[in-house]
């Protein structure tokens, strides 16, 4: 088994509000390796965006950062903000859900690319605008000598994504975050997106975060995944091991509730109620509410992550039964 | 180029605007109670006296008629004389205008100085003690009346402190700017202080945006993000305000003028109104107007320059 790249132990976020403090993140701990593409998955309110922001410590004003992320042989965590700075975009970079409101409506592409590669490396200006060029021409812009001169609302969708994606690659990141930068596109462009970011991966030997909700997205693209309810990890492994054979209540859950073409039609599985606010997290384990397989230890113990094996682990005290019950997609 | 469309087609517009301008004053002149006829003549003319002056004046003539010299005459910038000053409007104006557009430009200057950074302050430490302590002061500022707020300064820095001259207008260009100071400030004082609440919210609004943080996660430096990304954003609804806000200094400038004893266009507008000078009133407002209509047509401009998104 290889070095890991990123290492994430024991993360948690917190935010101070006035009517107290909010665990957005708790206790998350995961390894990225060199080259793979990690899923963070869950619904809205699970904590995986907070998660990937916390990584490069990107949160908003009043939050706090617990645990460890190893980078490199240096804790994120506590580095200094200028040392961090020289990681953010150069080493670590991040892509956002919706390209429309991440991109800066005022400035033309070309200033977006370049100001990161004035950050980041000693390019002179001629140097940074050939990079700039090159980089529309990775993420298949055509015309890119002229699209660099243009704002983001002369860009379509797609393009805005792509020119995104373009901006984070800059400076030849290591490591790629992306906060669900599929899901505001329509199906056939976040198609061509997802394997725009699998061909980067394979080209420049990156790895990814992947953020998202959409596990059609996280079978398509991703390695490993970790499932997250509530500010923690529920479930851990590699994509087909949980796909196969879920072990939380709350994966069988999800699995159930994405359509298949191609099977019998069958009924869509949903999970009932909605994922707690941050200030009534409930006792025990997070998810009883809504759990079919709940009983008296699910309301009273939170259970622990307990790894079964060297890319498995899973926080539910009837993993069994789940297992046994069988993947709805099987 | 999209932009020289924009700025030709803004150009077109101003036309209507200016046809608008001179119906609203050449009826507003003869709405006003009273006539110039009896003003020149005072209550002792008699009807061949009246007939007489009517007729130089242009008065007996069909109301259209009236219009259309008025038009005529307005296009080669002659507004007649000053039924009081016995001299060319044009001249008055030439000669008293560019005081009032220096004490508006300078206040204009001024109300900017204090309220961007302060904005700044304000918006970053939001809620905090200096954000409260700005938000206070300048909210003092604003519910006071221009005249009294001018007394104030004119008793402190100027008769007590002697750090400013008390009224009047200087000779070359440094003493006229020194004279102006005082008066400028005083007419900067309410729109600083609407300009900083405006921007302290959008820069507020600019800070949570996404592509802040997306230049965060570029790992650009934090002066860069704030004049880059915030500021640049945050000021285009701002610039609007601002720009809208001159004519309402072009307005505060006639009351500044009066308090200060300043020799402006405001004061003239003033006494012209009380001595009937229906000539210089006309003409002052028609220069008002334009003047007012060209700083809209600058903002627009501005506005397309700072958001490529306006010019399409």
């Amino acid at each position: 088994m290889t070095a890991p790249l990123l290492s994430v132990q024991k993360l948690s976020t917190r935010f101070h509000t006035p009517r107290g403090v909010l665990t957005a993140v708790n206790e998350v701990s995961f390894d990225v390796r060199p080259g793979e593409i990690f899923g963070l998955v869950g619904e809205s309110g699970s904590g995986k965006s907070v998660t990937l922001r916390s990584l490069t410590r990107l949160l908003p004003y009043g939050a706090t950062i617990d645990g460890v992320v190893l980078w490199q042989g240096q804790d994120l965590v506590g580095m200094s903000d200028t040392a961090i700075r020289k990681v953010r975009g150069g080493q670590i970079s991040m892509i956002f859900q919706e390209p429309m409101t991440a991109l800066n409506p005022v400035l033309p592409i070309r200033v977006q690319i370049t100001e990161n590669l004035k950050a980041h490396t000693d390019l002179d200006s001629s140097g940074r605008a050939a990079r700039a060029r090159e980089l529309l021409d990775i993420v298949g812009i055509p015309d890119a000598a002229r699209r660099l001169d243009e704002y983001p609302h002369q860009f379509s969708g797609g393009m805005r994504q792509r020119a995104m994606i373009a901006i984070a690659l800059a400076s030849n990141p290591k490591l790629l975050l992306a906060d669900e930068p599929t899901t505001a596109l329509d199906v056939t462009i976040q198609d061509q997106i997802l394997n725009l970011l699998l061909d980067l991966r394979d080209d420049l030997g990156m790895s990814v975060v992947f953020v998202t909700h959409d596990l059609g997205v996280v079978a398509a693209t991703c390695d490993r995944m970790a499932v997250m309810y509530a500010g923690r990890i529920v479930e851990t492994g590699t994509v087909t091991d949980v796909f196969r054979g879920p072990m939380h209540a709350y994966t069988r859950g999800l699995l159930g509730s994405i359509p298949r073409s191609g099977t019998e039609r069958s009924m869509l599985l949903s999970i009932e109620g909605t994922p707690p606010g941050l200030a009534s997290i409930p006792n025990g384990c997070a998810f009883h509410p809504r759990c079919v397989f709940a009983s008296d230890i699910c309301r009273e113990k939170r259970p622990d992550l307990r790894p079964l094996g060297p890319d498995r682990a899973v926080a539910c005290h009837h993993s069994d039964a789940v297992l046994a019950a069988g993947s709805v997609l099987a | 180029m999209p932009l020289t469309e924009f700025i030709v087609r803004r150009l077109l517009q101003l036309i209507p605007t200016l046809i608008f301008i001179l119906i609203v004053v050449f009826v507003l002149v003869r709405l006003l109670p009273g006539d110039p006829t009896s003003a020149i003549l005072g209550d002792r003319g008699t009807d061949a006296d009246i007939a007489r002056i009517n007729r130089q004046l242009g008065i007996d003539q069909p109301i259209w008629v009236q219009f259309w010299l008025f038009v005529k005459s307005v296009m080669s910038l002659d507004f007649g004389n000053s039924i009081v000053l016995k001299r060319p409007v044009t001249e008055l104006i030439a000669q008293r205008l560019p005081i009032t557009v220096a004490l508006t430009l300078l206040a204009a200057l001024i109300s900017v100085l204090l309220a961007v950074p302060l904005a700044f302050v304000a918006a970053l430490r939001r809620d905090k003690l200096a954000d409260n302590a700005i938000r206070g002061a300048f909210q003092v500022g604003l519910s006071m009346p221009v005249f009294y707020l001018g007394l104030i300064l004119l008793t402190v820095f100027g008769a007590r402190l002697h750090w400013f001259p008390v009224g009047g207008y200087g000779d070359t260009f440094f003493d006229r700017l020194y004279h102006l100071i005082l008066p400028a400030t005083t007419l900067a004082l309410s729109l600083s202080a609407i300009l900083m609440r405006n921007l302290r919210a959008a820069i507020i609004g600019v800070v949570d945006a996404e592509y802040v943080s997306f230049a965060r996660a570029k790992g650009l430096a934090p002066r860069l993000i704030l004049i880059r990304h915030v500021l640049r954003n945050a000021l285009i609804s701002t610039v609007t305000l601002f720009g809208l806000s001159i004519g309402t200094l072009l307005g505060g400038a006639v009351i500044t003028e009066t308090v200060f004893a300043i020799p402006g266009a405001g004061r003239l507008m003033v006494d012209s109104i009380y001595g009937r000078d229906y000539p210089v009133v006309q003409g002052l407002t028609i220069a008002l107007a334009v003047l007012v209509s060209v700083t809209f047509l600058l903002t627009d401009l501005l506005q397309a320059y700072l958001d490529p998104r306006v010019a399409r």
